[in-house]
């Protein structure tokens, strides 16, 4: 039991570092630690495509008599090539977001971002001050 | 030469957007690059027509990527069911696109107007694809091509209003956290199957009932793809990203966006995991019914409170999608059918809806809120005419589409002896009257204002196209209710 557990200790690292990634994402407010956790959480996700592709003893996946029959997956690796480009693609467009959210705002915490929304919203719908309107034609 | 674009149809649907997408970004003139992407967009709207007449005559067309033979090679699966979400995604892409000319300039600086074109090409290739991929892993690029798209999109609206930023972060991380959610769903699958091919798959999982690694994976999927459908607990992003986008945007994404990962959903559901009945069943009576009840009224109460136009018609949207999934979680062939019916009807109501408010917002260079609706009935006639026809299909009115799609569900309730699921349709149409009229009420019974407002006909002929469609089909509605009976059948067969 103990030795099934800890043999698949690859697991348990994908896992831990899915949880962290998770938790950032959700549980913090600063904009970029966001994507920060993000990353890991897409990260753990690669490690765990790579995993499934091992096999014990397993060699390249090349046609030649001097490799073993048993090779390791090819496509896990592939996929995930796939994945990590549309993860950077992701991030950097994150990372832009926060830029510009930091250049309009002055801040990239969501509590003061969500505080200064609010204003603006009542600004704009309870005081009335929308009732003259510029017509254009 | 007919002969070989009948042949590669299936992929002209999703290269067409996507090739043009890299010209328009090179053309600096607005006029030019706006041609371009009618242009695009006409064309796959026309495909998507033949492959309709194509798809009549055939019924399943499997076509081989790059001649590599499915399962090992990519393939693309168009069918009877595929068909609606494409005809969908690329009609109102087009109307979209007629509309975006005179309203882009107007939110966007005019340098990086061509970029936006091309996003939006990108982001519509990525729907396209979305529906038309028969590969799991082929799938996420897709979701990841269009939802990155899209959230540029909502963030080019930065320039009216600074919000859309925080809009745009918001859509950006959940929708990644959900499409890395469905990756790991596919993972696990290919752990288990050792294949990623849809067909397949669904063979394969067969002999693989009550598998952890199948449960879990399934669990992933759905999940990911229900943030990317806006189902009820999992909306959070749509309404701020609906309602700060720039305006021919919300139009285009408020149309489609949904639609194409609500029928990803559906044929998760009932095509991949065909052979696990016990999961499938489960899933439906326990979580995807109760939240779309939960959805259903949720998102209209939502809306009745909301004072800005573009926020509320978002809110709606979440209910409009109770509505869809609702009908999904039934399970009956009829059910099914109905769902598949107010998807096609729920994108013309809200595409219609959403190009009535923006060509407002075009006029008063404001947020639009129901202060600023006061009396202006009076002063668009042609806008506003349009807006009341939408908005009574909306709530489901005879004569109208969303009255068709309201008969079939409450019909295929009824026969499934669901009557409380009937009544509960019932009452929230009935509060969804409630915001329609509230907004109808202050545009049309309020004193006017003494304006006259020239409304410029290259902002409503697509308007005025779609409220046709409204009417047509509220009056013959037989070519979506047989196209959507055939899609159910072909989904659950003939068993239920």
């Amino acid at each position: 039991m103990i030795s099934s557990t800890i043999g698949i200790w690859n697991y348990w690292i994908v896992f831990c570092l899915m949880m962290i990634g998770l938790f950032l994402v959700i549980g913090r407010k600063n904009f970029l630690k966001k994507i920060v956790g993000l990353t890991i959480f897409q990260t753990s996700v690669f490690l765990l495509y790579i995993t499934f592709g091992k096999i014990k003893g397993g060699t390249p996946p090349i046609l030649n008599e001097s490799f073993e029959s048993i090779y390791s997956n090819p496509l896990p690796h592939v996929l995930i090539l796939t994945a990590i480009v549309v993860g950077v693609a992701t991030t950097a467009l994150g990372l832009s977001l926060v830029l510009k959210i930091n250049t309009e705002y002055g801040s990239i915490e969501e509590d003061d971002i969500s505080a200064q929304d609010l204003v603006d919203y009542h600004d704009d719908i309870k005081t009335g001050k929308s009732v003259d309107l510029k017509f254009k034609q | 030469m007919i002969d070989i674009l009948t042949k590669n149809l299936p992929i002209l649907v999703v290269l067409c957007p996507l090739i043009t997408s890299l010209f328009v970004v090179l053309i600096a003139n607005i006029f030019f690059s706006w041609i371009l992407t009618t242009l695009s967009t006409f064309l796959t709207f026309l495909f998507s027509i033949l492959l309709y007449q194509e798809i009549q005559i055939q019924s399943h067309i499997s076509y081989a990527l790059g001649k590599w033979m499915p399962p090992i090679g990519i393939e693309y699966i168009i069918d009877k069911v595929a068909i609606i979400p494409i005809i969908i995604i690329s009609g109102i892409s087009f109307f979209a696109t007629i509309f975006a000319y005179k309203i882009m300039p107007e939110e966007i600086e005019k340098k990086s107007i061509s970029k936006v074109y091309s996003l939006w090409l990108l982001a519509i290739a990525g729907l396209l694809g979305l529906v038309t991929t028969g590969d799991a892993f082929n799938l996420f690029v897709f979701l990841e091509i269009s939802s990155l798209a899209s959230v540029a999109l909502v963030a080019m609206g930065a320039q009216k209003n600074k919000q859309a930023l925080v809009a745009a972060y918001n859509y950006l991380i959940i929708g990644a956290v959900g499409a890395t959610l469905y990756v790991i769903g596919v993972g696990l699958l290919y752990g288990i199957t050792g294949t990623l091919n849809m067909e397949d798959l669904t063979n394969r999982i067969s002999d693989l009932n009550n598998n952890k690694a199948l449960i879990a994976g399934f669990g992933f999927m759905i999940i990911g793809i229900m943030v990317k459908a806006a189902v009820f607990p999992l909306h959070i992003w749509l309404p701020r990203a609906y309602a700060y986008a720039p305006s021919a945007v919300s139009v285009l994404l408020a149309a489609t966006a949904t639609k194409a990962s609500l029928y990803i959903l559906a044929r998760i559901l009932f095509s991949v995991f065909e052979n696990s009945e016990d999961l499938i069943n489960n899933t439906l009576l326990y979580v995807i019914l109760p939240l779309s009840i939960i959805a259903m009224f949720a998102g209209t109460i939502m809306a009745i409170y909301e004072k800005d136009i573009k926020r509320l018609l978002a809110h709606s949207s979440v209910a409009q999608i109770g509505y869809i999934t609702l009908a999904f979680a039934i399970g009956t062939k009829a059910s099914i059918a109905a769902g598949f019916i107010h998807m096609f009807n729920h994108a013309i109501i809200k595409g219609g809806l959403f190009i009535a408010i923006t060509s407002l917002g075009f006029f008063i260079q404001k947020r639009v809120t129901i202060n600023n609706l006061s009396g202006l009935g009076r002063a668009m006639p042609i806008t506003f005419f349009c807006f009341v026809i939408c908005s009574l299909s909306l709530a489901g009115l005879p004569l109208t589409a969303g009255f068709i799609s309201k008969l079939y569900l409450i019909k295929a309730t009824i026969s499934s002896d669901a009557i409380w699921i009937a009544i509960l349709i019932l009452i929230s149409s009935a509060l969804s009257v409630v915001y329609l009229w509230k907004m109808i009420e202050v545009m049309w019974m309020r004193e006017g204002r003494k304006i006259v407002i020239k409304e410029n006909p290259a902002i409503y002929i697509s308007l005025i196209i779609i409220t046709f469609f409204n009417i047509y089909f509220g009056l013959d509605a037989s070519l979506v209710v047989n196209g959507s009976f055939e899609a159910a059948e072909k989904l659950i067969g003939d068993l239920k």
